[in-house]
């Protein structure tokens, strides 16, 4: 019963700023833990030495980009069946966030090719795969951008989500075996070294953490978005 | 038949109208007035169910009519400002095809003979056709709708000569006469006798 | 519903049969871009077999993108859309009939002018049919996705190129499995492996 009272955007407001508040905390010490760990207390990888590291980060961002898309299409999904306007409000608040983590595995998927494989770029199934989904965030941005009308920019957002969504697997699978087709002698950039317990936990520690930032930066979005749409009554 | 329960409309911020609710029975004959921009097209669209009204809800024969969907559709005619036709398609053409996507059975001299009423050439590409005589081609589609409840017109008279307005009034009343229920907007003062007025 | 599905396809044809400067232009892109790739990149032979299947490939996709803003815009623009909206068949249905329509306005033609392009890069002419299947089957997917790019994007400014950003990566498996179908078929099994993987492709379907 509670759940459908904070439905509303108006009721919605403040516990979203304390939702905010709370995941800023844990996200940082979160981050704090991993880094720690991930810079100085996992192992130096025998065979790319200090390079590796920055696993920590591409590895948990390309986790969470997936996982964000995923979680805006069910929100997405909830604003068509029960039509809320929170659920769409919800969605549009976490794609910028979504479209920051794919950047980030994008980019650091890149430094990490440079010192180990010498380029910066490599066609290779994961790295293009997340090519392909910061496209789909910024189609999903983009269309959002270009209507005035709220409602419709929901609907329309929503629509195009859960279409995404669905091609998600569709597109990795067949960019997998677009892959094998074109194999070439190089091997994956994104292949992960041997995982020592240390190297695991750092980067589930990082994963977590990146997740509490994501709520924390979408509640702040989500907070905007009702302000703007003339929600909130007070702050 | 036709029941709307406090509409509300919004328009690019600004409220046209609010907590509008309206009854239309059989054999009604019912006037939207109003001036330009004061939302006639839009509760006209609101009660075809093209637009969604901000607040509030249509029921056909007790129904919501979101939920009832092509049942709906079937019931109603609706001619709106716009032709409804391909320049490139004759008229007999355009009206065959607009006849089988509402579902209606009509055959070619149907067809013919309803635009002939209206005067139009049925062979004639609508591109060729001054804007009058689209309109009347859009309008001939009213000549074969006999069996569809309920008539959604919205500026029938407009653009049109004495001739043709006296032939869509005719057709009007003759639908009413045998229980049908007709909704039309305009701006003209000088209008059908005998309807009821809701003014926006 | 079969009636209704008919008519939208019949009308569609009939317009594009009656205009047909709309198909001629989006043929006649396909073939320009396809001559536009061997003055980028040199027409050494080799490499024109081995890029063949890919460039056209890309043309027809691009090709298949020109025509999809008009899907659903000039319907709307005469008052058409409406009437489908306003119909008694489910939207669903029409959604289908007019992605149908677009396809054998657009798509079907490519597929049957793709081998004559393939001459132009030097292709072998037992991989014509197994490239001119591929778009065949390819191309109706290419219309059914872009028909739900073409609804979402209706009526608003900056729509063509928009409408690209939401379609193409959307396009990406269709281009990937229709241009890799020449890999494929050029080096061992036969053509029905993927023939079975396109089917699956062509349960998508469009929303309004």
């Amino acid at each position: 019963m509670k759940w459908f009272w904070y439905a509303s955007p108006q009721t919605f407001y403040p516990l979203a700023g304390t939702i905010a508040r709370a995941s800023g905390i844990v996200a940082a010490l979160l981050a704090a833990a991993g880094l720690y760990i991930g810079f100085f207390v996992a192992p130096t990888d025998a065979q790319q030495g200090e390079a590796y590291r920055i696993i920590f980060i591409h590895v948990p961002a390309a986790w969470m980009s997936m996982f964000i898309y995923v979680v805006m299409a069910c929100w997405a999904a909830l604003g068509l069946a029960l039509n809320t306007r929170l659920s769409g409000m919800m969605a549009s608040a976490l794609a910028p966030t979504g479209a920051l983590f794919t950047f980030i595995a994008l980019w650091t998927g890149s430094l990490w090719g440079k010192p180990t494989w010498g380029t910066y770029w490599v066609w290779d199934a994961r790295l293009t795969s997340e090519l392909i989904l910061l496209f789909l965030y910024l189609g999903f941005m983009a269309l959002q951008a270009a209507i005035d009308d709220p409602r419709r920019a929901d609907r329309a957002g929503a629509l195009l989500a859960i279409v995404g969504v669905v091609n998600i697997p569709i597109i990795h699978y067949s960019v997998v075996w677009w892959n094998t087709l074109h194999q070439g002698a190089s091997v994956s950039v994104t292949r992960a070294p041997t995982m020592a317990a240390t190297m695991l936990t750092g980067m589930l520690l990082m994963a977590l953490a990146f997740w509490a930032y994501s709520i924390a930066v979408s509640m702040v979005r989500v907070r905007c978005i009702i302000r703007e749409r003339g929600g909130a009554s007070s702050s | 038949m036709l029941e709307a329960a406090n509409l509300t409309c919004e328009r690019g911020g600004k409220i046209l109208f609010q907590k509008l609710s309206l009854r239309v029975s059989k054999e009604d004959l019912l006037r939207i007035a109003g001036d330009n921009g004061s939302g006639k097209t839009s509760l006209l669209r609101i009660l075809c169910g093209l637009a969604w009204p901000a607040h509030g809800e249509v029921r056909w024969k007790g129904e919501p009519i979101r939920r009832l969907g092509e049942e709906y559709s079937r019931s109603l005619v609706h001619i709106g400002h716009a032709s409804g036709l391909k320049d490139e398609l004759t008229a007999a053409e355009n009206l065959a095809v607009t006849c089988t996507l509402a579902g209606i059975r009509a055959s070619d001299p149907a067809i013919r003979d309803a635009l002939g009423r209206f005067t139009i050439a049925p062979e004639r590409q609508v591109r060729h056709l001054s804007q009058g005589q689209r309109r009347r081609a859009a309008l001939a589609r009213l000549a074969l709708s006999g069996d569809v409840p309920l008539w959604l017109l919205d500026e029938p008279f407009a653009a049109l000569d004495a001739a043709a307005s006296a032939l869509v009034e005719e057709l009007v009343r003759a639908h009413a006469g045998r229980g049908g229920a007709v909704v039309y907007t305009t701006h003209q003062a000088a209008a059908l006798r005998d309807t009821r007025v809701i003014e926006l | 519903m079969l009636a209704t599905a008919r008519a939208i396809v019949y009308r569609d044809l009939l317009v594009a049969v009656r205009r047909r400067s709309d198909v001629a232009v989006a043929l006649l892109f396909f073939v320009i871009v396809t001559s536009l790739f061997p003055l980028g990149i040199g027409a050494e032979p080799n490499l024109l077999r081995a890029i063949a299947p890919g460039v056209i490939w890309v043309s027809a996709l691009l090709s298949s993108l020109l025509s999809l803003r008009r899907l659903f815009e000039a319907d709307h623009d005469d008052g058409t859309l409406e009437q489908m909206l306003l119909g008694a068949s489910p939207l669903g249905v029409v959604a289908a009939a007019k992605a149908l329509a677009h396809w054998m306005v657009t798509g079907m033609p490519l597929a049957v002018i793709a081998p004559l392009i393939a001459l132009q890069y030097d292709l072998a002419p037992q991989l014509f049919g197994v490239l001119a299947l591929s778009l065949l089957l390819g191309t109706p997917v290419l219309s059914l996705i872009g028909a739900i790019g073409a609804a979402l994007t209706l009526g608003l400014r900056g729509g063509g190129v928009l409408l690209s950003l939401l379609v193409l990566p959307l396009y990406v498996p269709v281009l990937i499995i229709g241009a890799g179908a020449r890999r494929r078929a050029s080096s061992c099994c036969s053509p029905r492996c993927w023939w079975w993987r396109r089917r699956s492709r062509l349960g998508q379907s469009p929303r309004h």
